[in-house]
């Protein structure tokens, strides 16, 4: 089981945060601090793996990351979930948000947390893994959207994509333009 | 409409949407609080228009809000609102609001049940899709429990997209609605095997969830995993499949053998890292399981060892920290193996990936022996001197402790050398574990009698040198460890060689600086030294010493009765009025040393930290009893079978795990047992410790070596900047190193000598062999006291287990039959849009009851196999058993008549076998009892009458012996006698093995004859014998075909009303090595009895069997019949016919079969109360008959068990020899058995309101046994 998924960046912003168990704001707020905490002092080339923080989890849970750009992905798992797995599914996690966000950056991500958590019920629902295949999982997420579009009137589903297109479409990405998904051409460990 | 949209759509244009807020949020970085603040009132605002774009919107940015930690919930009301939109873009945005902050506390979710169900309805695959995704965070049990139906319709939706998120979703449903597991279980199981991969996967993470956390109900799915993996390629599947068997495989050794092999192959053949990676792991756990039983698994070892070197070696850090994570399972059982890699992992030590030596570290702990403790030891006394940062250098200190002082010590030679080394540890610098330190010591000096006087020196210096230690004072800092020696100088003082100078250490000015808790210790044992001293100097002559003593406790003391700490000041004032006293004493020249000494005197011993616990529960007191009469419940509740199977829980499940933990248990004490026999560390566990405690000279008794000091107890100075040479464990170190040496060279001596002396033995097999561990004998013989545990300490070491989780509720029998009354809620009204559920429901239905007793009866059959060795052996065993068995039974049969009775049997071997828990477990015994293939089945069924035993490879056939040919046999039915055979020209050599033919009546041959044959092989603790309702039906060279009695009716309900129904089961099994397909299956209709069609197909019309056969492999159909009158019993003619198909050729081929329904088909096993009985008995309405068999050779309970299960009864009441019993046919006639036993004889009374159906269910009993 995936007890939580994190997203926050290299300042311990939180970018996303999915709890498959109830927890109060006051301590999903501390947790993110923590596992923030836990995560960022780590090296680069360190192991992705942490044995979990005081507030979440216990003996039986990991914490799984990866860091790509300015972003930590950070899922918390228990025993019964594959660690390598784990890495993979993150993996195909970004690639899907890089290819339903058009290179995506830390941006995205701040502008359209909504989207990326529908990116992520498509893959992981109530702390299980639903889909791996991200063909299948575009596939299911556009048909949706198209659904969203349809409902409205033309003009308005354009004036959203045209206020993404003025916003991001920035020379230069660095910082919070830069692009998660470039330098890490991985190997997955699941192929 | 279209107008007040586009208002909407204008008005949210006006309005702030997320994208605003994010960037207004960001333009606001100072007074981002208030910002927000003024964005919750503008919310709100929103929140109250009639506009649901508005309102979504407003939602929208909340869940944003939300996730920056705002408290969103008094907006609750307004998410459930955007829910019920009928827009998806809305919908999906109240979903995901209510999936971020909706919990179970939150009370508008009861609001949303209706909604919910709507959505789940709907049409639109992705309202559904999104309902569900949300229901999966927020299910509470109101929703699990009014929903389960409607989900558990969605899996078998026609899109897999819905189908597999109602799959997955189930298993939040089972942790908040226990009781929906079983219903909905069957259906679950079916998944597995769905079409879409995506399914099927949904459906192996559900069941591997629920299996991980208890096991035991899922082992018998075990054949079904075993199939998957052998056949996905889906890694994803694959890993949760192999992590699953890792669960599975503690439990029943026998399916870790099964795995070996495929998981081998699958370690060298895949490239993927993680799934080689699970499966090394599930090897592991094989091999883990497997360590007691199995020799010669060395190969596997070495395979996992390798690859996870391999791992380990990798530049990729993720792996090398799951090889060392996978390598410290090894460890436990295998740690020769791991030992040789010791290098690589004293290299992990240095990796700069803190996770990784932590891992490294752990890995130590195991790889210690009594031969490389102090060097590895050593080395990580280097790594704590070279540790940066004191996270991980606590952590080195504390993993030092850990491997040193583990099972009891067991691997430290020397104490002197490990009281060297906390000394040395005392020196780290900030470290928080001081108190694991003193603890430790206190342990050490306290536990290893023999080692105290050294301990007391190192501790004098210790407190000599407390300056040093003092300097960087801290909370939970180095000081603790001044309590230690403090305590230890005071409690063993007789062994000081300078006691006034560790008192004049103890009672220094800077004492007071300590915390509070350290110096009344100091305080306390400054007066167990006073009285030493005194005690030593009262016998010389010259008395100013000891009135210099305490002269000098006089002067000293006061600085503590100043103390700001209570407990300080309290002890202070006392032993310095004492003290006081005692000098006036001195100075009249009277003795007190004597009195003064007895106020310390006496052991303190340690008590085992459980010793409360154990204390036995004294005879005859019931803590669960109650006191005064419970508050009563409906009684009427009791009637249902519902109550009955919530009041038999408890019963079983209880005992259930005792016995198995209790095995477990006995286990784990006969190997302590063991260790403390041939440890020479060890005293018993014997009352003396608590003797020795009042009268001193107990102690003398025990046989303490004396202490060789070869180093001598100039006690280092604890000064950071250390004197010349090597530290002090390192010097002891080195002797130890030479003791050994020298230890080995006598041994070797003494061996020659031996073999001089007798030269014509078989002389030693390791005189110059690589030392082993025990030849390393400790230097000093040290006795460790033990714990103490009250007398008669229970000997029970359980694991406490949380009580509070939730999955304890999921420890639910999966394979018990259903119950009526276990069905899942379905609403009444039901609102449209579900059509299709009614009739599957239906259809789920009827298919949950047979499959359990399908199983279960299967299961029988290849018990047996694995019985019949163990049979002779246990005979005897046996009859001593029976008697207590009787008893057992007993209690079972009248406490769970309720029960079907197959069940009841079952739970009777659970009772006698611990480890097989379930019913099923035999069924998988059997397919786990394949291993070994029974090459010669073909034998057995020429030579055997008893059918089943060519018929126990079925289920499993397809992997032990897929191209084996098999009898041919063509059936018939009635008597036991073969008649025909068929053979088939392109199979010649079979006939060779098989020309006979022979057929079983199911309830005739299969009831008695094959069980007088398979029957004796009972294992010893079993003590019944396994009994299978399949019977053979027919038989070629292509196919057989195996027939479960006719009884299985789905719903009795449903049966009462429209006639009745009789459900036939009919196992397939393609026994040549040709694929075939097109099964019809047909029966001639008689009058009375007829196959039930699909509509509009004619009356003569065959069924089609949903299935082909692949060569070897079985499977199941079912076929139900419509049956009018059922007083008699019927016998219908069938046909079965097929195509073969060859590589090049296909051929249409026929078998006859007669079906044989006999009245006892129609009975079902009803459960009845005694009350219930005799109210039945007296309504005088059933007439009644009676019958004698002669010559029963079997026990009582044999025969009750038998009429139970084969003619369908269950026991009301049993009272020695005689029993009642009772049973219902699918049209609702009583039949009640009054069965008594004297010798050989047995009689039966019987009453029924249908007296030819009596007479008839009678002759078939006799029958039964007439066969025995």
């Amino acid at each position: 089981m995936i007890k939580a998924i994190l997203i926050f960046n290299n300042h311990g912003k939180p970018r996303l945060s999915k709890f498959y168990e109830h927890y109060n704001e006051d301590t999903e707020q501390q947790i993110i601090r923590e596992t923030f905490h836990l995560v960022s002092k780590r090296d680069e080339n360190v192991c992705n793996f942490l044995e979990g923080g005081m507030l979440i989890g216990g003996s039986d849970y990991k914490l799984i990351y990866r860091h790509y750009a300015t972003l930590y992905f950070v899922f918390c798992v228990d025993s019964s979930e594959s660690e390598l797995g784990i890495l993979d599914l993150i993996q195909v996690f970004v690639e899907t948000l890089d290819k339903c966000f058009e290179n995506v950056c830390e941006l995205d991500l701040i502008f359209h947390v909504d989207k990326v958590h529908n990116i992520l019920a498509e893959m992981v629902m109530g702390g299980m893994v639903l889909e791996t295949n991200m063909n299948e999982i575009i596939t299911q997420v556009d048909a949706q959207n198209k659904m969203e579009k349809s409902e409205f009137f033309p003009f308005f589903s354009f004036s959203l994509s045209l206020y993404r297109r003025l916003s991001f479409s920035l020379p230069g990405r660095t910082g919070r333009h830069r692009p998660v998904l470039q330098e890490r051409p991985l190997v997955p460990y699941q192929l | 409409m279209a107008l007040k949209i586009v208002k909407g759509s204008i008005d949210r244009m006006f309005d702030k949407n997320l994208q605003d807020l994010v960037r207004g949020i960001r333009n606001h970085k100072e007074d981002e609080a208030k910002y927000i603040s003024t964005c919750i009132d503008e919310i709100k605002q929103e929140l109250k228009q009639d506009n649901i774009a508005v309102k979504a919107n407003a939602v929208c940015k909340l869940t944003y809000l939300q996730m920056l930690g705002y408290d969103v919930s008094w907006a609750a009301f307004n998410i459930v609102e955007v829910m019920s939109s009928s827009k998806f873009t809305y919908k999906r945005i109240g979903y995901l609001a209510a999936s971020q902050c909706f919990h179970e506390n939150t009370d508008v979710i009861m609001l949303t049940t209706n909604q919910i169900r709507k959505d789940l309805s709907s049409p639109n695959q992705y309202d559904t899709g999104v309902a569900l995704t949300g229901l999966s965070c927020f299910v509470t049990p109101d929703l699990a429990r009014d929903l389960a139906n409607d989900i558990m319709t969605l899996m078998s939706h026609t899109k897999p997209y819905i189908r597999k998120k109602a799959v997955l979703i189930m298993y939040k449903v089972f942790l908040k609605y226990p009781e929906s597991l079983r219903p909905a279980f069957p259906r679950l199981k079916e998944k597995l095997e769905d079409p879409d991969p995506g399914v099927q996967s949904a459906a192996v993470n559900v069941i591997c969830e629920l299996a991980r956390r208890n096991p035991k109900n899922y082992l018998s799915l075990a054949p079904l995993f075993f199939k998957l993996m052998t056949s996905s390629t889906n890694n994803w599947v694959l890993i949760k499949i192999i992590k699953l068997f890792g669960a599975l495989t503690p439990l029943e050794p026998r399916l870790g053998k099964k795995l070996i092999e495929p998981l081998t192959n699958l370690i060298h053949s895949t490239s993927a890292m993680s799934l080689l990676y699970e499966c090394v792991n599930t090897v592991i756990a094989v091999l883990i399981s497997l360590s007691s039983g199995m020799p010669n698994h060395s190969a596997s070892i070495q395979l996992c060892v390798q690859k996870l070197r391999i791992l380990i070696e990798d530049s990729d850090q993720n792996l090398k920290y799951l090889g060392l994570l996978a390598m410290s399972k090894i460890l436990k059982t295998h740690p020769k193996s791991v030992q040789s890699h010791k290098d690589l992992i004293l290299q992990c030590l240095d990796d700069k990936d803190e996770s990784i030596r932590l891992r490294a570290l752990d890995l130590l702990y195991g790889m210690v022996s009594k031969k490389n403790l102090m060097e590895i030891v050593k080395k990580l006394m280097i790594h704590v001197d070279k540790a940066e940062g004191t996270t991980y250098r606590d952590e080195l200190l504390t993993k030092i402790i850990d491997i040193c002082s583990q099972s009891n010590y067991q691997y430290i030679t020397n104490f002197e050398w490990y009281i060297s080394i906390l000394v040395e540890l005392t020196r780290l610098e900030g470290t928080r574990h001081g108190h694991l330190i003193a603890s430790q010591m206190l342990d050490v000096a306290i536990r290893v009698k023999a080692i105290r006087v050294f301990a007391v020196a190192q501790m004098a210096t210790l407190l000599d040198n407390a300056h040093l230690l003092t300097g960087n004072m801290q909370r939970n800092g180095i000081c603790e460890v001044l309590y230690a020696a403090a305590w230890i100088c005071g409690e063993f003082s007789e062994h000081l060689e300078n006691p006034v100078q560790t008192l004049e250490a103890m009672l220094r000015p800077k004492v007071a600086t300590l915390p509070g808790h350290i110096q009344a210790v100091y305080v306390q044992n400054a007066a167990k030294l006073f009285a030493t001293i005194l005690k030593n100097q009262e016998g010389n002559t010259d008395s100013t010493a000891a009135q210099e003593t305490s002269q000098m406790m006089i002067d000293r003391l006061p600085l503590f009765v100043q103390s700001a700490n209570l407990e300080v000041q309290e002890r202070a004032s006392c032993i310095l009025q004492l003290v006081k006293y005692i000098q006036k004493l001195q100075q009249k020249d009277v003795e007190v040393a004597e009195e003064v000494s007895a106020l310390f005197a006496g052991e303190l011993n340690p008590v085992a930290p459980k010793a409360q616990k154990k204390v036995p529960v004294p005879e005859g007191l019931d803590l669960d009893a109650w006191i005064n009469e419970p508050p009563s419940e409906s009684e009427s509740e009791d009637e249902q079978p519902k109550a009955i199977f919530t009041k038999e829980e408890p019963k079983h499940s209880r005992p259930r795990h005792t016995e198995v933990d209790e095995k477990e248990l006995a286990r784990r004490r006969e190997a302590r047992k063991q260790e403390q026999a041939n440890n020479p560390f060890y005293i018993k566990a014997s009352p003396s410790s608590q003797k020795v405690y009042q009268e001193a000279p107990g102690v003398e008794h025990i046989p303490v070596v004396q202490i060789d000091l070869s180093v001598p107890l100039k006690v280092p100075a604890t000064t950071p900047s250390h004197p010349t040479g090597l530290p002090m464990s390192d010097q002891y170190v080195k002797l130890e190193e030479e003791r050994r040496q020298k230890e080995r060279a006598e041994k070797k001596k003494k061996e020659k000598k031996k073999r001089k002396e007798k030269r014509s033995g078989r002389g030693k097999k390791h005189d110059s062999g690589p030392e082993s561990e025990e030849d390393i004998t400790p230097a000093h013989v040290v006795d460790i006291v033990t714990e103490e545990m009250p007398e008669n300490a229970l000997p029970s070491d359980d694991d406490d287990k949380d009580p509070n989780d939730p999955h304890k509720a999921l420890d639910i029998d999966l394979d018990k039959p259903l119950a009526d009354s276990e069905k899942l809620p379905v609403r009444s009204h039901r609102a449209a849009g579900a059509p299709k559920s009614s009739a599957e429901d239906g259809e789920a239905e009827n298919a949950t009851p047979q499959e359990p007793k399908k199983k279960s009866s299967k299961e029988k059959r290849d018990k047996k196999k694995d019985k019949e060795r163990d049979r002779k052996r246990s005979k005897e065993e046996k009859k001593k058993k029976k008697h207590k068995h009787e008893e057992k039974e007993e209690d079972l049969l009248g406490g769970q008549a309720e029960e079907p009775v197959v069940q009841s049997e079952e739970t009777k071997e659970v009772e006698a076998q611990p480890t097989s828990t379930s019913a099923e477990v035999s069924d998988l015994d059997f397919w786990l009892s394949n291993a070994p293939v029974p090459s010669n089945t073909q034998e057995a069924a020429t030579v055997a009458e008893a059918a089943p035993a060519p018929e126990a490879p079925a289920g499993t056939a397809a992997d032990s012996e897929p191209e084996e040919p098999k009898d041919t046999e063509t059936e018939e039915s009635k008597s036991s006698k073969h008649k025909k055979k068929k053979q088939k020209k392109e199979k010649e050599e079979k006939e060779k093995k098989k020309k006979k033919k022979h057929h079983h009546h199911h309830h005739h041959s299969d009831g008695g004859g094959e069980e007088s044959v398979q029957n004796g092989t009972v294992e010893e603790e079993e003590p019944l014998p396994p009994m299978s309702n399949y019977c053979l039906l027919a038989e070629n060279s292509y196919i057989k075909m195996m027939m479960e009695d006719a009884d299985q009716v789905c719903d009795i309900q449903g049966n009462l009303q429209d006639g009745s129904q009789v459900v036939v089961s009919v196992i397939f099994e393609n026994k040549s090595d040709s694929f075939l397909k097109s099964m019809e299956f047909n029966v001639l209709d008689s009058l009375n009895s007829k196959l039930q069609r699909p509509e509009g197909s004619g009356p003569h019309d065959g069924l089609t069997v949903p299935f082909q056969l692949p060569p070897g492999v079985s499977n199941e159909a079912r076929f139900v019949f419509t049956v009018q009158s059922i007083v008699m019993p019927q016998k219908l003619k069938g046909t079965l016919t097929f195509i073969v198909k060859n590589e090049d050729s296909s051929t249409h081929e026929k078998l006859d079969f007669k079906l044989h329904f006999t009245c006892t088909s129609y009975l079902i096993t009803t459960p009845c109360y005694s009350d219930a009985f005799a109210k039945l008995l007296e309504s005088g309405d059933l007439k009644s008959s009676s019958v004698r068999l002669e010559g029963v050779n079997m026990p009582f309970h044999h025969l009750l068990a038998r009429i139970c299960f084969h003619h369908h009864f269950s026991v009301v009441e049993r009272i020695d020899s005689c029993a009642s019993m009772y049973s219902r046919s699918i049209q609702g006639h009583h039949v009640c058995l009054l069965v008594k036993t004297s010798g050989q004889t047995v009689s039966i009374d019987a009453k029924c309101d249908e007296p030819t159906l009596l007479g008839n269910v009678l002759d078939e009993i006799k029958q039964t046994f007439s066969q025995c």
